[in-house]
């Protein structure tokens, strides 16, 4: 018997460490079977849209961005691609699939773990890898003369928490939408709109002013901004910009939760 | 104290009533089988159970927790075979039970997963992938992570639904050594031969409540007698040997090819054909009787 506890009397906690690291083991027992077609396209794609954008427009159109050399701009940039690419795809992809057609979470939700905590560990499980994924545009971009700073130290950390937003944000799609092509709806009105929004090609101060006001909710470009911050220095707003990060995270945490808890318990 | 206390119980979806007033004792110790046509609310009663579904009206008590408030740590000491297999198939055999091990928070996680290795009879696969395996150790091995904590209640959901012969005869034998060991079974199925071998208590589940409960014995004993009378004959000839076995009080079901006039050894004489093949009365006959549904 797992229990020492007498019958009917064992008691157990919310959100308990023990739940969302079982579930977050399951994760990583399958990470290790398909870890290298994962880790090719997650740090591929965002090295070939630096190559095009931070290489090709430099050479011919751009030289540099508010003083910064244009393939510095994009690489820093870039570390809020890979994020959403890695966090909010995933997680809308594995979350559906993992629920629709392996019935994995039928069978983690008859073991003593709830839905909150198994929301919470594919979340910090996504957002772990994405924040190891979104620092590498960064090391890539020091090939092309970005010197490394300390407030880069904490790039990893904005990226985590971006991620986790991002992670909550495809758990919530998932849980919604009732067939798996209605994801190219959330791509093309969400995720593609965020990402050139973000001011990863281009400073959005040059955009239309409303535009403008949207790329500030946009928790994309305070990733970008952030990891500027950390490569060229950062500015009190920083702060502002991280706390936005925060909130985001525990807003979709929140809504991911409610979502697939109307999904999975009928 | 009863592993399983339901009374009352209640669970609609929309305009479909799953679960309708279910009363349910499930003493510790014993196997019982549910048994009960397809839509007769069995695998909602097992959602039920693992605070899957939340009951509409009603009282569910599990090991002495009371559900849905404290589902999870009824959860914790209840195990759960699904219908489905929902094993994760690249990942290799010992760290599929490792896993759950995990999640069920035991303690020496290396221990249980050998433990369950042995009971799966999966030692020399452990590092296979799943998919590597073939369908009988793929179900050896999701009943072994069923057991991978020891649980004092196992629910068994539909254990052999489309398994072929060989497959369902090695999972009953593990079954039965379950059994033999004490733990309490709820056993789902809507296989009459598998209730008949496995539960020492049979309640036949229809329209989402049970209609008869008892060993599988005391039931036969109860709604069919002795012996059944089948009689071979073709449609037209059946129908006639059906009106006049009904017209002499006799309880007659279809049989497949042929019809079963149940109780046979009631029958005053001429009743039966005497081509009849009469053999003795089982808990098909039971089920179908009360249900109205064929078995399988």
């Amino acid at each position: 018997m797992s229990t020492q506890v007498p019958p009917g009397q064992r008691t157990m906690r919310r959100l308990e460490p023990a739940a969302i690291a079982g579930v977050m083991s399951r994760e990583v027992a399958n990470f290790r079977t398909y870890w290298r077609g994962t880790t090719f396209s997650s740090v591929l794609e965002p090295l070939v849209y630096l190559l095009a954008f931070g290489l090709g427009l430099s050479a011919t159109l751009v030289d540099e961005v508010d003083g910064i050399s244009y393939i510095q701009f994009v690489g820093t940039g870039m570390v809020a691609t890979a994020v959403i690419f890695s966090s909010a795809l995933p997680s809308m992809f594995g979350t559906f699939v993992k629920h629709r057609f392996q019935n994995t979470y039928e069978a983690i939700l008859a073991a003593p773990v709830d839905v909150e905590e198994l929301v919470t560990a594919e979340m910090l499980w996504i957002a772990t890898r994405s924040a190891v994924y979104g620092c590498v545009p960064l090391i890539v971009t020091f090939f092309w003369g970005l010197v490394p700073q300390p407030g880069m130290l904490l790039v990893p950390l904005f990226a985590f928490v971006t991620a986790l937003g991002f992670a909550g944000f495809g758990v919530a799609m998932a849980a919604t939408v009732a067939k798996i092509d209605q994801f190219n709806y959330v791509t093309a009105l969400f995720v593609t709109p965020l990402f050139l929004v973000a001011g990863t090609f281009f400073p959005i101060d040059g955009l239309p002013e409303g535009v403008q006001v949207v790329a500030q909710v946009n928790p994309l470009h305070q990733l970008v901004e952030l990891v500027r911050g950390g490569a060229f220095g950062y500015e009190w707003v920083d702060i502002l910009r991280f706390a936005f990060l925060v909130f985001f995270a525990l807003v979709t945490w929140r809504v991911a939760v409610h979502q697939m808890r109307k999904r999975l318990i009928d | 104290m009863a592993a399983i206390e339901l009374s009352g119980v209640v669970k609609t979806f929309g305009e479909i009533t799953a679960v309708d007033g279910l009363d349910l004792d499930v003493p510790e110790g014993i196997c019982l089988g549910l048994l009960g046509p397809n839509g007769a609310g069995k695998s909602t009663t097992m959602r039920l159970l693992t605070g899957q579904a939340v009951a509409d009206a009603g009282r569910l008590r599990v090991l002495g927790y009371e559900l849905p408030a404290q589902s999870k740590p009824a959860r914790a000491e209840m195990g759960v075979v699904p219908q489905l297999d929902n094993l994760d198939v690249d990942v290799t055999v010992e760290d599929n039970l490792a896993v759950y091990a995990r999640l069920y928070r035991v303690k020496d996680v290396g221990a249980a997963v050998d433990r369950c290795l042995d009971l799966a009879r999966l030692r020399d696969r452990r590092r296979a992938a799943v998919d590597k395996l073939s369908g009988g150790m793929r179900r050896r091995l999701l009943l072994a992570r069923g057991l991978v904590h020891e649980p004092r209640l196992v629910l068994l959901d539909e254990p052999t639904v489309g398994l072929d012969p060989q497959i369902r005869t090695e999972l009953w034998t593990l079954i039965g050594e379950l059994k033999a060991r004490g733990t309490t079974i709820l056993m789902s199925t809507h296989y009459i031969e598998e209730a008949e071998r496995l539960a020492d208590e049979v309640a036949v589940m229809h329209r989402g409540k049970i209609i008869s409960r008892g060993r599988p014995a005391d039931l036969i004993a109860e709604h069919a007698g002795r012996q059944t009378a089948e009689v071979y004959a073709p449609p037209q000839r059946l129908s006639e040997l059906r009106a006049e076995a009904e017209a002499a009080g006799l309880r007659v079901r279809p049989a497949g090819p042929a019809i079963a006039i149940v109780g046979s050894e009631q029958a005053s004489d001429g009743a039966v054909p005497e081509d009849a093949v009469v053999r003795a009365a089982t808990l098909e006959d039971v089920f179908v009787l009360l249900t109205g549904e064929e078995a399988e």
